[in-house]
């Protein structure tokens, strides 16, 4: 399996990350991850099938988060204005669009 | 009436009769409120974000799995299905997805949602042989199999870089890939194509909706199933999906606006796809050890 790093920079990095501005600890998601990892920590009265499993998941659930995050962010910067209109794009290149006296149609 | 009155009209018509495939259909009370900004937009223009028109987001189990609330009012796919999905972690996800949307609902930035709506409604109307078919056909021309011989350093990258995924497929799944540096792509052998088919005939549809979605984005079977087996992470399957367009940024430069673009959206595509076939494939139980004396 490829490095993910300890479970628990994991978990850190997961939690806040869920928040929409309010209080993330109010959240179901924030519950069911806590609860998730909690489950899956290996003692020694659990039976472990694959221990990589869940951080696998996690390690995948921060990656979308991170990823959604980034790209709304380039989105919104480079993207998020919409198209130019034909005037504005006339005008890039020096170009008037021609005038038309009574009005178009 | 003024033409961008009229313009908007058009376009809530448009909305109320075909709206996307893929998006959700929101409740009534979202009908009204039309799209926004709307003014000197083409025809073909992506539709406008609509407004948050809910407040709380909360998950309730049903009769046939988990189902999403916006206030009270059940979430439904673009085909007026119920949306329900069979795993309560998958619905605390998409939940977090719409309870994560600011002002307005910004539908491209909901992979998960997207994914579970096409699994339940299914706008392809494919079987799953067909979503099988599809899936190893990309073997054919699988990314990790077309090397180029020129330059040099990029053909020692891809060599050095992608070897060690198909060398780890090939023991894994015990066939024959191997890489082809023809037009054609390389020779796969019918029987390697036949265990691909009876492995992922071992998932179930919404996995294999998932997986398809995976494999289309990385343009490679290969690299969908080493991150579906868990085998590298999301990070470095995108990476290895993108050797050449990473090794050209080396070279020429990166354009934030296009290339950093394009990983993140193909990074949150993949990491949501991976996600949605583990979510979908699982039956997680937590079994304690008997005690020995």
């Amino acid at each position: 399996m490829a490095a993910l790093g300890a479970p628990l920079r994991t978990l850190r990095a997961l939690l806040p990350l869920r928040t929409a501005g309010r209080s993330y600890r109010d959240s179901p998601a924030y519950r069911h991850v806590l609860a998730a990892f909690r489950a899956h920590r290996v003692t020694s009265e659990k039976l472990c099938r694959a221990q990589q499993e869940l951080h696998f998941q996690a390690a995948t659930y921060l990656c979308l988060l991170r990823s959604v995050r980034e790209h709304e962010a380039l989105h919104r910067e480079y993207h998020g204005k919409g198209e130019r209109s034909p005037q504005e794009v006339a005008g890039l290149v020096g170009f008037r669009l021609p005038q038309q006296p009574g009005g178009k149609g | 009436m003024s033409s961008v009155a009229m313009w908007r009209g058009c376009r809530r018509l448009w909305w109320a009769h075909s709206p996307p495939t893929r998006l959700p259909r929101l409740p009534p009370a979202a009908a009204g409120s039309g799209p926004v900004g709307t003014c000197g937009r083409r025809a073909y223009a992506p539709p406008a974000e609509r407004k948050r028109f809910y407040q709380n987001v909360s998950i309730s189990q049903g009769e046939g799995g988990f189902e999403i609330n916006l206030d009270h009012r059940k979430l439904k796919t673009p085909q007026a299905k119920l949306f329900t999905v069979p795993s309560e972690a998958l619905a605390i996800a998409v939940a977090t997805e719409w309870d994560s949307q600011k002002d307005t609902i910004k539908f491209y930035t909901m992979h998960l949602t997207t994914l579970c709506n096409t699994a339940l409604d299914n706008p392809t109307q494919r079987n799953k042989t067909q979503l099988i078919r599809a899936a190893v056909k990309f073997l054919e021309t699988d990314t990790v199999c077309y090397r180029v011989e020129e330059p040099p350093a990029l053909a020692e990258l891809q060599k050095n870089e992608w070897d060690p995924v198909v060398t780890w497929a090939e023991k894994r799944y015990n066939v024959t890939i191997g890489s082809s540096t023809s037009i054609l792509g390389p020779n796969i052998p019918a029987s390697t194509k036949d265990t691909f088919i009876s492995h992922l005939a071992s998932y179930n549809m919404w996995a294999l909706q998932g997986i398809e979605f995976v494999i289309t984005q990385l343009k490679s079977l290969i690299l969908s199933m080493s991150l579906i087996d868990r085998h590298i992470t999301v990070e470095k399957a995108v990476l290895l999906s993108r050797l050449e367009e990473e090794y050209q940024i080396r070279r020429w430069g990166n354009v934030e606006w296009a290339h950093d673009y394009d990983l993140c959206e193909l990074r949150a595509r993949t990491a949501a796809g991976t996600l949605f076939v583990h979510l979908c494939s699982e039956s997680s139980t937590v079994k304690h050890k008997l005690l020995q004396d």
